[in-house]
């Protein structure tokens, strides 16, 4: 991967991903999560996973962030301006946040899973949208089948909870 | 590798430039007053009292959760499509299969008036 | 262009039967719902009823079939075929209990019936599941269900309470649980538990550590779902605000699907791992009988009270898992059978006791009735004392086993541990015997007699724990037969 374009995007998406945490207004949380999710979407095409960058437009950048900014305006946040943690437990998030990404790193490191490992596997002309769903259509097919069945339950369990009228 | 994508970034430039130059020329270009009278209610219209903030009904939650699990079906039908060939029948009976199960939600979503603005 | 055919996995029809029948009557009784009128829906419950009768018997008829389907993604082995008739018998009390219970309560939709068996679904599957993908999604479709079922009572505030708290804390533990399986995925470069068992065998010190991490995720995910302390704090709100026969369901068949996983993976799949994972049950099993039973001590709530006894025999049934080998393993299915039979019976007497609008759930108003009701009393004393292991009823013989597993295998200490914890529960369990013969005061009470489908589950509990504890040789010869299937 071009080192410059790594840096112009990861970059980017600090900057999306600070955003969500610094914003005041629920809201600009929300879109600036919308942009982060985008460019997480563009790594996922520099490391050539078609699929992948595609399903996280549609699904997350698209579908679960319209979700998210109902629940926004469901909860009204506007008028209870968000009750800040007390210190201790803000201080104790960030701590385990850091040692989680140190330890992340550490491993990472010492598996000797290298960049030049991860990039050098996937040979050219490779289509991974075939081959996920080849696999998807063959090993994972039972697992397949069952998602039918979860989002089903899933309809019914939403209709349950928040339909105002049940026939 | 990413060459294929360089049209998508055009575009992504060409979306942004325009929106900034509309924008901004809108600003530059107008005429612009801010006073506290310009905010008043015009005419015969009444004041406007408390926040235009109001909590949004939970039908619309319900709407949004519905989308989503269609969303996330039509996710699968996608990388089917793309094999669906070299899946031949076996493939199609499969996602017979999906679909099916997935239309009896619409079925149950539909009967259970889960579609209606009551 | 050329193109090369892609080959379908092997299919057998056979493996998936079970599933099959009962996905189809949950889908058929969810479909009836849509087209009956009116609020009478106990048609609902018997289709259910039907259904996992038919189940039942298709478990049965493949008791000497072991054959792995769809890529290796599903197995049916007696392992699974056992906790398919575990599972068929919880759901089919609880429907039983539903189609009285659901009168004394708002709960007026078919969707309760539909769920009921939708969650029994996700059970099924996940005991029969050989791929960690598809024990996630057995897991969903169980526990998706179960979040619904447990605010169905949509009157009810603390119904309202349970579901939101069950679903939260429950998402947040799937997330744990996903992402365990995700780094066994990435040590084993697949998901079946065949190829995560190879991959264990031969584990070098780099996939060893990335193991470890796995599992200890995946025990938190578990951990959550059998209510194992400190992954309980849900349990006892959920259990009081859920409509009591879902809390039946929950206590019983939720946590015996979550078993079923747990110890296919950590017990067959990851058994050359037990040195790492076994001295972490240790721990959560001290815990969480000792933390169950003490605060049981302490409730006014008959409903809170089984909860924490609940977590208190999850305790017990870690002591199984500690102990490990062919004797620990079947002492934890045949607990399960118990544990299931004597737990739904003492929520049917919790529903017995409640009325419309009155559900009686605080420990003051058993108070003399025993002698208000005869039957109720005997059903109430044989459940609560099998619970504490008192015999001669299946749960002192569920807990015989478990701890003579525990001795053989060298855990001593655990053992005493556990046998103390039993003392204290005797304490809470018989204090509700005491106050039903020994109080006076108490509620008006409906004979169990004129409601049918709650007779018929109390007799039927009562029956299974008495017979559990008269001839357990024979059940735990099923049991261990079920647990050596796995190997």
């Amino acid at each position: 991967m071009n080192t410059g374009v790594f840096v112009l995007l990861a970059t980017l998406l600090v900057v999306a991903a600070l955003g969500v945490v610094l914003a005041r207004s629920p809201i600009r949380s929300a879109l600036s999560l919308v942009v982060a999710l985008f460019f997480l979407a563009v790594f996922f095409l520099l490391l050539d996973a078609q699929l992948i960058a595609a399903l996280q437009v549609i699904v997350y950048a698209g579908a679960i962030m319209v979700l998210f900014l109902f629940v926004i305006m469901l909860l009204n946040l506007q008028e209870h301006p968000a009750e800040m943690a007390r210190a201790g437990l803000r201080f104790l998030a960030g701590t385990l946040a850091s040692l989680f990404l140190l330890a992340t790193i550490y491993f990472t490191n010492r598996s000797g899973i290298s960049n030049a490992q991860g990039m050098g596997a996937i040979p050219d002309g490779f289509d991974s949208t075939a081959q996920i769903a080849e696999r998807l259509f063959t090993q994972h097919l039972f697992a397949f089948e069952l998602t039918s069945l979860l989002l089903l339950v899933a309809i019914i369990s939403a209709v349950v909870l928040a339909k105002k009228k049940l026939a | 590798m990413m060459e294929q994508y360089l049209s998508v970034l055009v575009t992504f430039c060409l979306a942004a430039g325009l929106v900034g130059t509309m924008v901004g020329a809108g600003r530059l270009l107008g005429p612009r007053s801010d006073n506290p009278v310009k905010g008043e209610s015009f005419e015969c219209g009444n004041p406007s009292s408390g926040s235009a903030w109001g909590r949004f009904s939970v039908k619309f939650y319900m709407t949004a959760i519905l989308f989503i699990v269609f969303d996330i079906e039509v996710v699968f039908l996608y990388p089917w499509a793309v094999i669906f060939r070299r899946l031949g029948w076996f493939g199609l009976s499969e996602m017979a299969v999906f679909i099916f199960i997935l239309g009896l939600g619409l079925l149950y979503v539909w009967r259970k008036g889960a579609l209606e603005w009551d | 262009m050329l193109y090369r055919m892609i080959n379908p996995p092997e299919i057998s029809w056979i493996a998936i039967l079970p599933v099959l029948l009962l996905s189809a009557t949950a889908m058929l009784t969810m479909v009836a719902d849509l087209w009956t009128d009116g609020p009478d829906r106990e048609g609902l419950g018997w289709i259910g009823l039907v259904g996992l009768m038919a189940t039942a018997i298709a478990a049965v008829a493949l008791w000497n079939t072991k054959l792995t389907s769809f890529a290796g993604a599903v197995v049916v082995d007696r392992y699974g075929l056992f906790f398919t008739l575990l599972f068929c018998v919880a759901a089919g009390l609880t429907l039983l209990m539903s189609m009285s219970y659901l009168e004394q309560t708002d709960i007026r939709t078919g969707d309760y019936y539909s769920l009921i068996l939708f969650s029994t679904v996700g059970m099924v599957v996940m005991a029969t599941a050989a791929d960690l993908i598809v024990v996630f999604l057995g897991l969903e479709v169980m526990s998706i269900a179960a979040y619904a079922l447990a605010g169905i009572w949509r009157s009810q505030v603390r119904s309202n309470e349970a579901a939101l708290k069950y679903f939260l804390l429950g998402a947040f533990a799937t997330g744990f649980l996903l992402f365990g399986i995700a780094l066994l995925y990435g040590v084993a470069g697949t998901t079946t538990l065949t190829g995560i068992a190879q991959t264990a065998s031969g584990a070098t010190a780099e996939q060893r550590t990335l193991l470890i991490a796995g599992m200890a995720l995946m025990i938190v995910g578990f951990g959550f779902k059998v209510a194992a302390v400190p992954f309980h704090a849900w349990a006892p709100d959920v259990y009081e605000g859920a409509p009591t026969s879902v809390t039946a369901l929950m206590a019983v068949g939720v946590k015996s699907a979550a078993f079923a996983a747990f110890a296919r993976i950590f017990m067959h799949t990851l058994a050359v791992m037990s040195p790492d994972w076994s001295a972490v049950l240790w721990v959560l099993a001290v815990l969480t009988m000792t933390v169950g039973n003490v605060t049981a001590l302490l409730q006014r709530n008959i409903k809170r009270m089984l909860a924490y006894s609940s977590i208190a025999h999850a305790g017990y049934l870690l002591v199984g898992m500690v102990a490990g080998g062919e004797l620990g393993g079947s002492a934890i299915l045949f607990y399960l059978l118990a544990y299931t039979l004597m737990t739904l019976g003492a929520f049917s007497v919790v529903i017995a006791l409640g009325r419309r609008g009155q559900p009686n759930e605080n420990l003051e108003d058993y108070a003399g009735a025993g002698f208000r009701s005869p039957f109720l009393g005997m059903a109430m004393s044989i459940f609560m004392l099998s619970l504490a292991g008192i015999p001669p009823f299946g749960g002192f013989v569920g807990k015989f086993y478990i701890f003579s597993a525990a001795v053989k295998s060298g855990y001593i200490g655990l053992t005493v541990i556990g046998v103390m914890n039993s003392l204290i529960s005797v304490y809470y369990y018989v204090g509700v015997l005491v106050r039903m013969y020994m109080t006076d005061g108490g509620v008006e009470i409906t004979q169990p007699s004129s409601r049918p489908y709650l007779f018929a589950t109390l007799v039927v509990a009562v029956a299974g724990t008495i017979a559990l504890g008269l001839f357990p040789s024979t059940l735990f010869e099923v049991a261990r037969q079920s647990f050596l299937a796995l190997g």
